[in-house]
């Protein structure tokens, strides 16, 4: 921790030391499914995986579905670059994620879940399963007839997509769905799905435990409650932070920079970039998408300092959307190639200044034509390093 | 190659002949060759009923599931931002001096196989690399000889 006289609030919730799960489960187990789902409502708790979406209206949606199948979902194919918060969420508090589950599952009407976890931390596995078996312990006590599976990914950021998660587990390429239907009426294998972030599950362990008026006195309006944040890049404290939605850029840069900030990536490569002229004026939360100025995200917070290359830093993305582009539709596939193709032309001077200007446009169609998030977002942090660091791209 | 036959009828009775099986399988296969051979995919393919070319088709839609030969271990170099910025190219070099081969390549005694990969999420500890499925952090070009050797050991008593 550094020693700076304004220090933003550290919350201890989500890794706090908790072991009474079953007593938490038990006590909400005997409220009905109503009240439980109001008090997800009134928690005003939105997805964490950067979406954000109301997870208290996706738990209702499809708690009216008739369909007797359903399942619930908890998705760890933490992928977003800058992103690692998950992992940790699950090494060290994964009790409060399957608690999350079991409750989900109670209202919906869910029998089996699964944890769909990336490739990349395979490692997990053993240490999840140890968790599974005091789990499924647990559920017999309760006398609660859910069973929850890990199913692993094989390296494909695009996974992380709910729609193409679902496509993974049943078999297939990971190619996103169009959409609608969303999940909560035809998910994996075509059934009402629970699709929710491994923190959100967690955060949902919480609100059961202390309720949704607690829960709220953290955050700011539409963007309530505390998020777990993955700090990286050029800061001397990098690691995982708790802390309370609704913090302005400059606050965070004051807590976390290196002292010579020249801009923060917030949300990942699909987020936005702030430069230090925006740091005051930008706050972390969901509210106001495209204002600009509320940034929602995942928990990334990369920090570039003065010895950063903003065209090495979109070049790096480009470069990662170019080979994460699962390739079905169009807008995507070649405007990411045309986007990395494009930037490095300019550099070389093969193309002149003003064609950055026909790669911003060729942005705002990818964020109108491209199927899922991934080719819509790519316009994110492409409009927000060119814009404001223009020279950088050309000489 | 009856081994091969062998171990995948085994998988599939495992796992059963439904499509949401196919992953999992593939990633046994991927896990006990290191990639996924031809005749592996039509192997699978005849076990589980599914079309051989919706086996190569999702097979090689994901980058851990290798469709060229691999070496028994494979080396996952992280080359997303953070990683890059950190060192992950003095990692690479150190990897490519040390193993006498290129990224991307083989070692001709089929043990160790560089490749670079997709943000592993260990930016707060780059940079970062996978060895088969473990994980090494905070690397330095000193800790990657080490690393290596204990590996090369390893097989060295097998």
């Amino acid at each position: 921790m550094t020693t700076k006289t304004k220090q933003l609030n550290r919350i201890d919730l989500i890794f706090k030391n908790e072991n009474d799960c079953k007593e938490i489960l038990q006590k909400s187990f005997d409220r009905s499914h109503e009240e439980i789902i109001n008090e997800m409502v009134n928690s005003g708790l939105k997805g964490r995986g950067g979406a954000g979406f109301p997870t208290g209206l996706k738990w209702k949606l499809t708690a009216e579905e008739t369909e007797k199948k359903k399942y619930v979902i908890c998705n760890a194919d933490e992928g977003e670059p800058g992103t690692f918060k998950d992992r940790e969420i699950l090494t060290r508090v994964p009790h409060k994620v399957l608690a999350g589950m079991a409750m989900c599952a109670k209202i919906i009407g869910a029998k089996e879940g699964y944890i769909y976890l990336r490739g990349e931390y395979k490692f997990l596995v053993p240490q999840l399963r140890d968790e599974l078996k005091k789990f499924h312990k647990i559920m017999d006590e309760l006398n609660l007839d859910f069973v929850v599976d890990i199913f692993l990914g094989s390296g494909a950021y695009i996974c992380g997509e709910e729609s193409a998660l679902f496509e993974s587990m049943e078999g297939k390429r990971g190619e996103p769905r169009n959409k609608p239907p969303y999940p909560t009426q035809c998910g994996y294998l075509n059934k009402p799905t629970v699709i929710n972030n491994v923190e959100t599950l967690a955060h949902s362990y919480t609100i059961m435990k202390y309720g949704a008026k607690k829960f709220r006195e953290l955050g700011v309006k539409d963007s309530w409650g505390s998020k777990v944040f993955s700090v990286s890049g050029d800061t001397p404290i990098p690691g995982i932070y708790e802390l309370e939605l609704g913090m302005s850029v400059q606050d965070f840069v004051d807590d976390f920079g290196d002292g010579d900030t020249k801009a923060v990536q917030v949300g990942g490569a699909s987020g936005f970039l702030v430069p230090r002229k925006r740091f005051a004026k930008s706050h972390i939360g969901y509210q106001g998408k495209l204002t600009g100025v509320s940034l929602p995200t995942g928990g990334s917070m990369m920090i570039f300092n003065s010895s950063r290359s903003m065209y090495n830093v979109l070049n790096n993305y480009l470069d990662f959307f170019e080979e994460e582009s699962c390739g079905q539709c169009t807008p995507c596939r070649v405007g990411c190639q045309q986007l990395l193709k494009g930037i490095k032309a300019v550099k070389r001077g093969e193309k002149p200044a003003a064609y950055l200007d026909k790669l911003l446009k060729l942005t705002d169609t990818m964020r109108l034509t491209a199927k899922c998030g991934l080719g819509q977002s790519v316009a994110n942090s492409f409009s927000s390093i060119v814009e404001n660091f223009r020279e950088e791209m050309i000489y | 190659m009856n081994n091969q036959a062998e171990f995948v009828k085994d998988l599939v009775t495992e796992h059963g002949t439904n499509r949401e099986s196919l992953l999992p399988i593939l990633q046994a296969v991927v896990e006990k060759d290191r990639f996924l051979s031809e005749n592996a995919i039509l192997k699978i393919a005849e076990e589980t009923n599914i079309p051989a070319a919706d086996v190569y088709g999702t097979a090689s839609f994901y980058s851990f599931l290798d469709i060229v030969p691999r070496g028994k271990y494979v080396i996952r170099v992280c080359k997303t931002i953070t990683c890059a910025m950190k060192g992950k190219n003095q990692i690479l070099l150190a990897l490519e001096d040390f193993l006498k081969i290129k990224l991307g390549d083989t070692t001709p005694d089929k043990l160790f196989t560089i490749l670079e990969t997709n943000c592993l999420g260990w930016c707060h500890k780059a940079p970062a690399m996978l060895v088969n499925d473990d994980v090494y952090t905070e690397l330095t070009p000193n800790m990657v000889v080490d690393i290596l050797s204990a590996y090369k050991a390893e097989a060295d008593k097998e």
